[in-house]
């Protein structure tokens, strides 16, 4: 291998462990058990709505409805156990239905209807904040909010629920893992098992390499490109479901950042390894970059109006890793 | 009417890279007369005409119109000096949201003299006087969206003929027209030749060829395998001389077959298609021959179920065999090296392993997980026993050359033992040593199934069947046993002869 091809493969992950050095001496603190925790914990949920745009990236499609998918399945949730009084297993189902129901159109709408997937998931994306609006006119959902028809919301987050997005299991140190951690750590590595060793992965990346190859090779490329829409709603709708967990009411004004966040991680994932393609452990890495770089930068009293500016910048960086550099960035 | 060309090509080369596309062509067109290009795929005739449409720099030779040296940078160059070209991509020549008005007109929309402003009324009027001039029958305010295929291919040769050019290059316009939006085409033609254009007139279809030819020049392999022009013209010298006949190195010992392993009965593949039939059986390789567009592909696609037949009824190993997708003709045991393997064949972002095991994937895995030693061990056997050259099973296959990627693809497809195996093309944009390879393997294979090729060059069923059938038309014209082969016959069969009259 070339100097190049090093470049290539192990750049980002140099980058990544030069980022926490430096960080790690430049900000006090930064190198701990809690601090570490704690950056796993923001990336949790952008974390696992990556995970889920990265199957729809691996056959050669894309899904922008999942920011609105995790805000939509966080009012359902909230909606399900204090307006309807439901305990925590009624909300999450909910939840997942509404993943599977949305992953369902978005890939009918561009398998059958042949909308192209950007402005299918686009149009998906505006329904949905429009849908999560109208049950409640437009107010967010919490204990004692007072109904459009005048009565009063009695019911609230169920213990159980709130576990999800607030309990935290003892690991060597007492209460340090937070659930949700735990959740994006199990569907990352689900995830990554099924693009990597099963053959349902291995026909997705076949699908979206060359689809008119994987047909002939016997594969039912429409049904592969839907499943694939409805992974990334499901796991959207686990973000949504996280999101209600840890904030506790139905916050209408809550996840503005996460589609962009989300979609960062998985194409700087591109990079990562010089895989050139999507993939789950890249994005997982992708998710834990942006983590670490806006920790550090918090912890080193960086405004905040300066995030998305970095989140930017490194995402422009990736992409010219993957493409520029590989020189495989023809899909 | 040698001395009054008024276009001339002089020893034109080009090469890309190390591969000489063009060795030296020489060509003249003639006023008012209509030459017919004709050449296998890879003979090098759209290399020809984009460098005449000034599309390719030339590697070498001389271009005079009309007496002066011409050297079009730019297609617009060319267009402007009076050479223009319809391509084959009806789409390419129109603007299909615009209305066929303005689409007439499109070229005067910019460049010198151009007036700042769009004016509707003046536009109409223009191309009104384009379109009676070339009585065309179009309402000028449709919107080329709307129009026939036909209409849009009449539209973008309007558009052409607006700049009063010398020589016209139509490349393959009848390869998406009905029989009768061709024969309008035709007369437009007939029209254009009465004011006295050259033509260069690029088909595989020989009634076109036989309507409108005035002279014939047959390409093989990058150079002019021959002239035609003497009346009446000898259309199966000129199949000839575009196929090529060379003395065969290898010489196949044909056998027979005892044992019927596939069937067709009355398959039509088109409407006004005569129809198949045809048995293939265990042991023995078919090929069948035919100019391209005469439905080869077309009937591979029917026999793996990704094309449905008009008509008729398959069986294979005497059961009904009628797969509706390539899943259930693969699980019946027919298996299909598709044409084109960079379109239909290979999955960039695999190496050599993945792409091989990629239609098995079911039968390498236990519960879904794929057995990776399994496919290893898969692919290593293949990368041997078809001798394709490469650093190991991981490799890319953009790392491979024409013929390994070749190769690879033949290799996925006989990882697995097949009742019927048929390969569509596999010899082109392949290596004379990687052919005599494949070629070698596939007979030495052939026991227990039925291999079937579809191959455009008779020299390459030639060297490989036991059996030779001739399409044309969409149906199957001519049999022939590979001994002592009547091969004027077969290239009149191929050729569409009177025999067969359909002129």
């Amino acid at each position: 291998m070339t100097l190049r091809d090093y470049a290539i493969r192990y750049g980002f992950i140099v980058l990544l462990f030069g980022l926490i050095g430096y960080f790690a001496v430049a900000a006090d603190g930064f190198v701990s058990p809690q601090s570490a925790v704690f950056i796993f914990q923001s990336v949790a949920i952008t974390g696992v709505l990556a995970l889920g745009v990265t199957a729809t990236l691996v056959v050669g499609g894309f899904d922008l409805s999942i920011g609105s998918v995790a805000t939509s399945a966080m009012m359902a949730a909230s909606y399900a156990m204090v307006v309807l009084e439901q305990n925590a297993i009624v909300a999450v189902i909910a939840c997942l239905v509404i993943g599977v129901v949305v992953g369902l159109i978005n890939g009918w709408l561009i398998v059958y209807m042949r909308v192209p997937d950007l402005l299918a998931t686009l149009g998906m994306m505006f329904l949905l904040l429009g849908l999560q609006r109208i049950p409640t006119e437009g107010r967010s959902i919490a204990t004692g909010m007072t109904m459009p028809d005048g009565s009063v919301a009695n019911g609230k987050f169920s213990e159980a629920f709130l576990a999800l997005g607030r309990h935290r299991i003892d690991f060597f140190i007492p209460s340090l893992i937070p659930v949700s951690v735990v959740v994006l750590v199990a569907l990352a590595v689900l995830i990554w098992f099924f693009l990597e060793y099963t053959r349902f992965g291995r026909m997705m990346y076949a699908v979206g390499s060359n689809e008119r190859a994987a047909e002939l090779a016997g594969a039912p490329v429409k049904a592969y490109k839907i499943w694939a829409y409805v992974i990334s709603g499901v796991f959207a709708s686990i973000g949504g479901i996280l999101l209600a967990a840890r904030l506790g009411r139905g916050d209408i004004a809550s996840g503005n950042n996460l589609l962009l966040d989300a979609v960062a991680a998985a194409l700087i994932g591109y990079a990562v390894l010089g895989a050139a393609k999507p993939n789950a452990f890249g994005t997982a890495v992708g998710a834990v970059f942006v983590g670490v770089l806006l920790q550090g930068l918090t912890m080193m009293n960086a405004p905040y109006y300066t995030q998305d500016f970095v989140k930017g910048a490194v995402l422009v960086v990736a992409l010219v890793f993957t493409f520029a550099l590989s020189g495989r960035g023809k899909r | 009417m040698g001395a009054d060309a008024v276009f001339r090509v002089e020893g034109l080369r080009k090469s890309f890279g190390q591969n000489e596309v063009l060795g030296g062509i020489s060509v003249e067109l003639h006023a008012g007369e209509v030459t017919v290009l004709m050449g296998a795929n890879g003979a090098g005739k759209s290399t020809l005409v984009k460098i005449i449409s000034g599309v390719y720099e030339r590697g070498g030779g001389t271009m005079r119109l009309a007496g002066k040296a011409f050297d079009p940078v730019t297609p617009a160059e060319a267009i402007r000096a009076g050479v223009v070209t319809v391509h084959q991509n009806i789409n390419d020549g129109v603007v299909a949201d615009l209305d066929v008005a303005t689409n007439l007109t499109l070229d005067r929309l910019s460049g010198k003299g151009a007036s700042l402003l769009f004016k509707p009324a003046n536009v109409r009027a223009e191309a009104s006087t384009v379109a009676d001039r070339m009585g065309l029958a179009i309402d000028l305010r449709a919107r080329v969206a709307d129009l026939s295929l036909a209409d849009r291919q009449m539209v973008a040769i309007a558009r052409a003929m607006a700049h009063q050019p010398k020589v016209l290059i139509l490349d393959e316009p009848t390869s998406s027209l009905s029989s009768a939006e061709a024969d309008r085409l035709f007369s437009l033609i007939d029209r254009l030749r009465g004011q006295g254009v050259a033509i260069l007139y690029i088909s595989h279809r020989m009634s076109d060829i036989r309507r409108l030819a005035d002279r014939i020049v047959s390409m093989r392999d990058g150079v002019i395998s021959g002239i035609f022009d003497k009346k009446p013209l000898d259309y199966e010298g000129a199949v000839n001389a575009m196929l090529g006949r060379k003395i065969h190195l290898d010489r196949v010992v044909a056998r027979n077959s005892a044992r019927a392993v596939f069937t067709a009965e009355g398959l039509q593949l088109s409407p006004g298609a005569k129809p198949i039939s045809m048995t293939l059986g265990a042991g023995e390789v078919v090929a069948i021959t035919g100019l391209v567009g005469v439905g080869k592909t077309a009937l591979a696609e029917t026999l793996f179920g990704v094309r449905r037949p008009l008509a008729g009824i398959m069986h294979m190993d005497g059961r009904p065999y009628a797969p509706r997708s390539a899943r259930e003709a693969i699980a019946a045991g027919v298996f299909l090296v598709a044409k084109d393997r960079a379109m239909s064949g290979i999955v960039g972002g695999f190496n050599i392993e993945r792409n091989i095991s990629l239609p098995f994937l079911k039968r390498m895995s236990d519960f879904a997980v794929m057995r990776r030693r399994a496919e290893r061990v898969a692919a290593r056997r293949q990368i041997d026993e078809l001798g394709i050259v490469c650093r190991s099973e991981k490799d890319e296959l953009s790392a491979l050359s024409g013929g390994n990627q070749q190769k690879v693809m033949v290799a996925r497809w006989m990882s697995q033992a097949s009742r019927l195996f048929i390969l569509d093309e596999p010899f082109q944009g392949v290596d004379i040593s990687a052919r005599r390879d494949i070629a070698a393997k596939l007979r030495a294979s052939a026991d227990g199934r039925a291999t079937l090729l579809f191959v455009t060059e008779i020299d390459e069923a030639l060297e490989t069947a036991d059996r030779i059938l001739v399409m044309s038309e969409h149906t199957i014209v001519g049999e022939h046993r590979n001994a002592d082969i009547d091969l004027d016959r077969l290239l009149a069969q191929v050729a569409g002869g009177p025999l067969h009259g359909t002129a």
